[in-house]
């Protein structure tokens, strides 16, 4: 492998790495307030690009406030996920918010296929023309966006949740919900809240990586289900460890491809994702949490 | 209640429960054909293509009385690009809407599928796009299946040979779709550089999600290959494209025809063009009768204003042409029995089609309606495919 192709394969493995890191942090989040996650966390993702889609080549709206609109119905996605499909579940002692996450996913799919339609669409960027070439790898500005803007939200999500008053509240929730609620912390608005930004991240997921990829109904599927992977892969207590496992997975993927070649890719992957959790079941980058008896 | 309006009441049941019972009756009589391709999904606009040809054809069969005195219909099951839901539209389609032949569309995982049902049910199977070699040369004996389309082996053939020839190609890379079709190509490809004497810079397969096959791209490039053969359908001959356009590698592109069943252009942008594919037919070709007729079909029925407006050009040709060569096979049968619409069919004599006049176009022994020489190529000029420059 010559150093154009390993480049190529490091600069794809980033960029899809974090992407899927990105989307799995909307699991670490919600599963950090109230130990549920949105199995249908691929969905708020396609929304993102669809919505970015509609409203920039049907209704003519400048980027901004398309991507803006778009993250902001995600997020509205997220709590909507949270009150109807885990709230009323988790209240009553059940777990079936698992299967019931997944439902509204499949609802949402299905009402986007009947009215955006099943044919991929192509979503052109300004990011995607611009670039610059490095030791014969053309690097697009895109590329460079991605990583940075996946590594920043992660930075900030940290930051959050480990300096702000907000981030206290958060753990306080993800510690002991009763007795948050002693010390007048809400815990279904953190917990609703922390679904809102779990579809916000997967939102600005799908806008990012649309111009790379082709906008769809059933494009988040894919990405829900190898962010749910990076999750564990990384150990799904802490947001940086949620991050590296993306871009561990990514990377991996991208090398592989690179190295041995496409077809065997996907099962060496997650032959490899096996192997690690047999290994070292708290995640690449989780820490064990010793238990006080 | 008076006696008259008691009596106009029981007609008028009469009449309405006569009209129930004939309504059936009507439709048993009809002579059904099945299409069962994708008519949603990534290939929906392959489906469409497909749809408008065989009803121009039908159309024009029943205005001059249909077949053995019977109306032609058409009846359409969506297989969603999806082998098993395809199995099932087919099975559909002959035991419960008994229909006299089946149509198959743009994915050969689809009808490779569907093919041992049809010889199983005796039932004439006509490929209108999918080429899988496997289709038609499926070892069955009789054989129920035809193809008015590509063959995988004789258009990898055409491949080679048009990037030799074309782009002065000595060692071409191939991009294949990791499904039934790319393995099909897979052999047919490696087959013909052997014969052609031309070293392959290496074989990479791709998925149908990939983000991104620049790793694909950078080995084959690696590997000094100096033309990429693609066969893939729209959306992920697309995303070929657009890694190939973010690498900066400005190798030519020669593709098998997949990438005319989506929306390439639009998935693709500025580079579309790059990629020579191949075509059985072009309505920018100077037409025949036959060609000026169905243009003018195509454009009184479906607003379409000129060739460049016709989408996904080889499915309405080929189907048209496709349906028409079942017609005659029905009347020279004098039967919608499948043995012998399959003998009639191998026994067909001339006929003047769109996209050539046929001469015996199968045998016992050949169910392939177009040859290597009906094939031409084209590219993308913006949403027209155009013949190349």
């Amino acid at each position: 492998m010559d150093f154009a192709a390993f480049g190529s394969a490091l600069v794809t493995g980033a960029g899809l790495g974090c992407m899927y890191g990105l989307v799995a942090l909307g699991y670490y989040v919600t599963y950090a307030t109230s130990r549920t996650v949105n199995f249908a966390q691929g969905v708020p993702l396609m929304l993102g690009a669809v919505l970015v889609f509609a409203f920039g080549n049907h209704l003519h709206w400048p980027a901004w406030a398309a991507m803006l609109v778009a993250v902001a119905i995600c997020a509205a996605f997220g709590m909507l996920v949270e009150r109807t499909a885990v709230r009323p579940f988790v209240k009553r002692g059940s777990e079936s918010w698992l299967m019931a996450t997944i439902a509204v996913g499949l609802i949402i799919e299905n009402l986007v296929l009947f009215t955006f339609g099943r044919d991929p669409r192509g979503l052109r960027s300004p990011l995607t023309d611009i670039g610059f070439d490095l030791g014969g790898l053309r690097i697009t500005a895109l590329q460079v966006l991605i990583p940075l803007a996946g590594l920043a939200i992660t930075a900030v999500l940290s930051w959050v949740v480990r300096s702000s008053r907000l981030g206290r509240e958060l753990r306080a929730v993800a510690q002991n919900p009763a007795t948050a609620q002693l010390m007048a912390i809400d815990p279904s608005r953190i917990i609703s809240l922390s679904y809102a930004v779990s579809g916000a991240f997967a939102g600005v997921a799908g806008i990012l990586i649309a111009p790379l990829y082709t906008v769809s109904a059933g494009m988040g599927t894919m990405f829900g289900i190898k962010a749910f992977a990076a999750a564990i892969l990384g150990g799904i207590g802490g947001a940086w460890s949620v991050m590296l496992g993306g871009i561990a997975l990514g990377l991996a993927e991208a090398l592989i491809v690179a190295w041995v070649g496409s077809t065997y890719a996907q099962l060496i992957a997650f032959v490899l994702v096996i192997v690690v959790l047999a290994v070292r079941p708290i995640g690449l980058f989780g820490r064990a949490v010793a238990l006080k008896v | 209640m008076s006696h008259a309006s008691y009596a106009i009441r029981i007609r008028t049941l009469g009449v309405a429960i006569a009209a129930c019972l004939l309504t059936p009756l009507a439709m048993a009589q009809d002579i059904k054909v099945g299409l069962v391709a994708a008519l949603t999904g990534q290939s929906a606009q392959s489906g469409e293509a497909i749809t408008r040809g065989l009803t121009i054809a039908i159309d024009q069969i029943n205005a001059r009385g249909g077949l053995l005195g019977r109306k032609v219909v058409l009846v359409r099951r969506d297989d969603e690009s999806s082998p098993p839901k395809g199995v099932a539209a087919a099975r559909e389609l002959i035991s419960s809407e008994k229909v006299s032949a089946v149509f198959g569309g743009i994915d050969t995982p689809v009808s490779l599928a569907i093919v041992p049902i049809a010889n199983q049910s005796k039932m004439p199977f006509i490929s209108v796009w999918a080429a899988g070699t496997g289709i038609t040369v499926n070892g069955a004996n009789p054989n129920y299946v035809f193809r008015v389309s590509a063959q995988d082996d004789l258009v990898d053939v055409a491949l080679i040979r048009y990037a030799s020839t074309r782009f002065g190609a000595r060692k071409p890379g191939l991009v294949l779709v990791n499904n039934a079709w790319g393995e099909s190509n897979d052999k047919g490809l490696r087959a013909a550089a052997a014969a052609a004497k031309v070293e392959l810079a290496g074989v990479e397969k791709i998925e149908m999600n990939d983000v991104d096959v620049t790793p694909q791209l950078a080995r084959l490039r690696s590997a000094g290959a100096d033309t990429l053969i693609l066969v893939a359908n729209a959306a992920p001959g697309a995303q070929m494209m657009k890694s190939r356009e973010r690498m900066g590698w400005k190798v030519p592109v020669v593709s098998h025809w997949g990438i005319s069943g989506g929306r390439f252009d639009e998935l693709v942008g500025a580079t579309a063009g790059d990629a020579h594919f191949v075509q059985t037919y072009s309505f920018f070709a100077t037409p025949n009768e036959t060609g000026k007729m169905v243009m003018a079909e195509l454009m009184s029925r479906y607003g379409v204003k000129g060739p460049a407006d016709v989408m996904a050009p080889v499915g309405t040709a080929n189907a048209y042409d496709a349906m028409r060569l079942l017609g005659l096979a029905i009347e020279r049968a004098r039967s919608t029995d499948g043995d012998m619409i399959r003998k009639a069919m191998e026994d067909l004599d001339q006929y003047a089609g769109l996209i050539k006049t046929y001469k015996r176009p199968f045998s016992p022994t050949d169910h392939e309606g177009l040859a290597p020489e009906d094939y031409v190529m084209v590219q993308y000029d913006g949403p027209r495919i155009v013949p190349v420059k």
